[in-house]
C-alpha cells in the first residue's frame, strides 16, 4: 500500500516536469529567434546575395508565422537535430553528445566531494555549537558565497601547480603523453579502471582533482550552512526531546530521528545548489581548460556560432530538470511521512 | 516580525518623530553591536568612495600602456604592480569598481522594479495573474541562471547594456515571488480592509499600504541580490561576454591575468579577484546585518 502511493507520487512528479519542459523549449526557441539581425543572413553568410538568402530563408522556415516555425523548431529537436555550428560544420548535437561526459565527470565528481564534506561538517558544527568546528563551517560558509569560483580555480593552480609542483598542468582531462582509455562510459577515470590501467587513471583522476575541488568549494557554502541550521531546529525539536526522554542512545536519535529529518530541506536546497554548480562549471572549464560542454559554449560564444550555444542552453536546462527530479524523487525516498498515512 | 510593523504603522498614538527616533536608535545599536556589520558599512564606503571617486584619484592612467615597464611585481610606486602592457593594475583595480558597481546596481534595479510589481499584481489580484507571473518565474528559474544568462546575451548581442538585461531576468523571480508572498498575506489584513472600506482604490491601496510594508524584506534581497549580481557580471565578462579589453573591469582583468599564473605573475589576477571577492562579501555581509535591523528575531 505504502508503497504504490509512493510509486504514484514519483509518476506524478515525472509528470511534472513536462511542462516545465515545455517552457524550456519555447524559451530557447524565442532566444533562436531573437538574434540581432535576419538570422537567414547570418546563416548564408556574408557572400550570400539577396537570391541565396531567401532560399535560406525558405529552408529554415523564416518565412512562415511564429507558431509555424516554433512547431518546425520542435519537430527538429524531436529528430534530435540542433543545427549545424557554423565554426567547426559538425551537428551541434554530435559535439554535445561527445563532450557531455567530461562535463559530468566534472560536476558529479565536485557534487559528491562537497555532500561529502558539507553534511559532516553542517552535522558536527549542529551537534557542537560555539566550537572551533561550528566556527570552522560559519567562517566557510560565508567566505564561499562571495569567492568568484574562477578566482578560486586560478588561485588553487598557482599554489598547486606553479608553487609546489603538485598538480599538473591545468590542460584539459589527460596529459598529452598519456593515451585516453577505450570509450565506455565516457568518464576518464571510471573507463581507465574499467581497461585495467590504473596508472591512466592516476593520471585522470590527478587532472580531475583541482577544477573538482574548484567546485566543490563553491557549492559547498550553501550545502554546509543549510545542514547546520536543519540539524540545530530539528535536535531542538521535541520528538527528538521524546527519543532522549525514552532512553535511545546518541547514536539512534542523531542519525535515525534527527538526520533523516533535517535531510528534507538540506535536500531542497540542493536544486538551487545544481543550478549554480552547472553555470560556475562552465567558468571551471574555461579556467582548467576543462573539453566539456561548457568550454564548447564559450568557444562558440567568442565567434557568434548561435546554433552551438542555443544547443548548449537547452542541453544544461535539460540536464537541471533531470537532476531537480531526482531531487524530488530522493525527497519522496526519504521522507519518512510519504506513503505512511493516508 | 509582522505584527510588530504593523503594529507601529497603524498606532495613532506614536508621533512619527518619535519612531524614527526610535528606528535611528535601533539602527545604531545593530551596527555597534555588531561588528561585522559595522565592517560591512565600512567597506561600503570605501567601494563607494572607490567608484565615485576613483578615476580622479589613481595613480596613473588606468588605460596607459608603457612597454618599459611591462609585468612588473608589486613594488612602491606599482603597488598591485604592472600588466603585460605595462599598465598600473591597482590604477585599474580601482576604477573597474564603477563599471562593476554601475552594471550590477543598474540590473538589481531593473528586477527590483519590474519583480516587484509584477510579484504585487500576483499577490494582490490573484486568479489568472498570479498563474501568469507564477509561470514565467518557474520558466526562468528552470534554466541555470548562468546559462540562461549566456543565452540571453548571445542572442540580444554582445554588449554590457545586454549584460545588464540578462542579470536582471535571471534575478527578477526572486523579487516576485518574494513581492506575491509578502503582498498576499496582508491582502485580508484589518489595515487593508480599512483602507477598503474607506473607499480607496485597489491600486491606490497596493500602492499607499501594502507594498511599503513588504518593502523592508525586499532591502534585504536588494542587499544579498548585489553581492551575487556583480559575481554574475564579472562572470559573464570572464568567459569574454560584454565589458571588451581595454576597459578596466575585474572579471576581464583576472580573465587576462590567467594566462599569465602558471608562469608565476600572481598579481594581475590576485588583485581584482580580490577585489571583486571584498565586494561580493560587503554586500553579502550587509545583507546579513540588515535583516538583523529589519527583522530581529530572525538573528543568527
Amino acid at each position: 500500500m505504502a508503497q504504490a502511493s509512493r510509486t504514484g507520487i514519483i509518476v506524478k512528479r515525472a509528470l511534472q516536469a513536462l511542462p516545465v519542459l515545455a517552457g524550456i523549449v519555447v524559451v530557447t526557441f524565442l532566444l533562436t529567434r531573437a538574434l540581432p539581425g535576419d538570422p537567414a543572413a547570418y546563416f548564408a553568410g556574408p557572400s550570400a546575395d539577396a537570391r541565396s538568402i531567401a532560399e535560406i530563408r525558405k529552408s529554415l522556415g523564416l518565412d512562415r508565422s511564429l507558431p509555424e516555425q516554433l512547431l518546425i523548431y520542435v519537430g527538429q529537436l524531436a529528430r534530435g537535430d540542433l543545427g549545424q555550428s557554423i565554426s567547426t560544420g559538425q551537428p551541434v548535437m554530435d559535439e554535445l553528445i561527445r563532450r557531455l561526459p567530461a562535463s559530468l565527470e566534472l560536476t558529479l565528481a565536485a557534487l559528491a566531494l562537497s555532500i561529502g564534506i558539507a553534511i559532516p561538517l553542517g552535522i558536527l558544527a549542529a551537534t557542537h555549537p560555539d566550537s572551533w568546528i561550528d566556527h570552522l563551517c560559519r567562517m566557510l560558509t560565508t567566505a564561499g558565497v562571495s569567492l568568484p569560483t574562477f578566482f578560486t580555480g586560478l588561485a588553487l593552480v598557482y599554489v598547486f601547480y606553479y608553487l609546489l609542483g603538485v598538480a599538473p598542468a591545468p590542460m584539459g582531462r589527460l596529459d598529452i603523453a598519456v593515451l585516453s582509455p577505450p570509450h565506455i562510459t565516457g568518464f576518464y577515470t571510471i573507463d581507465a579502471l574499467l581497461a585495467g590501467d590504473p596508472a591512466t587513471a592516476r593520471a585522470a583522476i590527478a587532472q580531475l582533482a583541482l577544477p573538482a575541488i574548484t567546485l566543490a568549494l563553491f557549492t559547498l557554502a550553501p550545502i554546509a550552512r543549510m545542514t547546520r541550521g536543519a540539524m540545530l531546529q530539528v535536535l531542538s525539536s521535541e520528538f527528538v526531546r521524546t527519543a532522549r526522554a525514552a532512553g535511545l542512545s546518541g547514536r539512534t536519535v542523531l542519525f535515525t530521528y534527527a538526520f533523516r529529518n533535517a535531510l528534507l530541506p538540506v535536500i531542497t536546497t540542493l536544486g538551487m545548489v545544481f543550478s549554480f554548480a552547472l553555470g560556475a562549471n562552465v567558468l571551471v572549464e574555461k579556467v582548467f581548460a576543462w573539453p566539456g560542454i561548457g568550454s564548447y559554449a564559450i568557444e562558440a560564444l567568442v565567434v557568434s556560432d548561435y546554433a552551438a550555444v542555443q544547443g548548449f542552453v537547452l542541453a544544461m536546462a535539460i540536464l537541471f530538470v533531470l537532476l531537480n527530479l531526482v531531487i524530488d524523487i530522493a525527497y519522496t525516498l526519504i521522507d519518512p511521512r510519504v506513503g505512511k498515512d493516508a | 516580525m509582522l505584527a510588530r510593523n504593523e503594529k507601529a504603522t497603524a498606532s495613532p498614538t506614536t508621533s512619527t518623530a518619535a519612531r524614527k527616533n526610535e528606528t535611528l536608535r535601533h539602527v545604531r545599536h545593530v551596527i555597534v553591536s555588531n561588528p561585522a556589520t559595522l565592517l560591512a558599512f565600512s567597506l561600503l564606503v570605501v567601494i563607494l568612495l572607490a567608484a565615485i571617486l576613483g578615476p580622479a584619484l589613481v595613480p596613473y592612467d588606468p588605460l596607459e600602456t608603457n612597454p618599459s615597464r611591462p609585468l612588473q611585481s608589486p613594488s612602491w610606486s606599482h603597488w598591485f604592480g604592472t600588466d603585460q602592457l605595462g599598465r598600473d593594475v591597482f590604477s585599474r583595480v580601482i576604477a573597474a569598481a564603477r563599471l562593476d558597481l554601475a552594471i550590477s546596481v543598474a540590473a538589481v534595479a531593473i528586477s527590483f522594479v519590474l519583480g516587484s510589481m509584477l510579484g504585487s499584481l500576483a499577490g494582490y489580484f490573484g486568479g489568472w495573474v498570479d498563474t501568469v507571473v507564477g509561470r514565467l518565474c518557474d520558466t526562468i528559474m528552470a534554466f541555470p541562471l548562468f546559462v540562461l544568462a549566456m543565452g540571453i546575451v548571445a542572442a540580444l548581442g554582445n554588449t554590457i547594456e545586454n549584460i545588464v538585461y540578462a542579470t536582471a531576468i535571471i534575478n527578477l523571480p526572486f523579487y516576485a515571488r518574494m513581492a506575491c508572498a509578502e503582498v498576499s498575506v496582508r491582502r485580508d489584513a484589518g489595515f487593508v480592509q480599512a483602507a477598503r472600506l474607506t473607499g480607496n482604490t485597489d491600486w491606490r491601496i497596493l500602492a499607499m499600504h501594502i507594498f511599503p510594508n513588504a518593502l523592508p524584506p525586499m532591502m534585504v534581497q536588494v542587499s544579498l541580490n548585489l553581492g551575487w549580481a556583480i559575481l554574475n557580471a564579472a562572470g559573464l565578462s570572464f568567459i569574454g561576454l560584454g565589458v571588451r579589453p581595454p576597459t578596466p573591469e575585474w572579471g576581464i582583468m583576472v580573465a587576462e591575468g590567467a594566462n599569465y599564473i602558471i608562469s608565476g605573475e600572481w598579481w594581475l589576477a590576485l588583485f581584482p579577484g580580490l577585489a571583486l571577492m571584498i565586494a561580493v562579501f560587503t554586500f553579502n555581509l550587509l545583507g546579513d546585518g540588515l535583516r538583523d535591523i529589519v527583522d530581529p528575531q530572525r538573528r543568527t
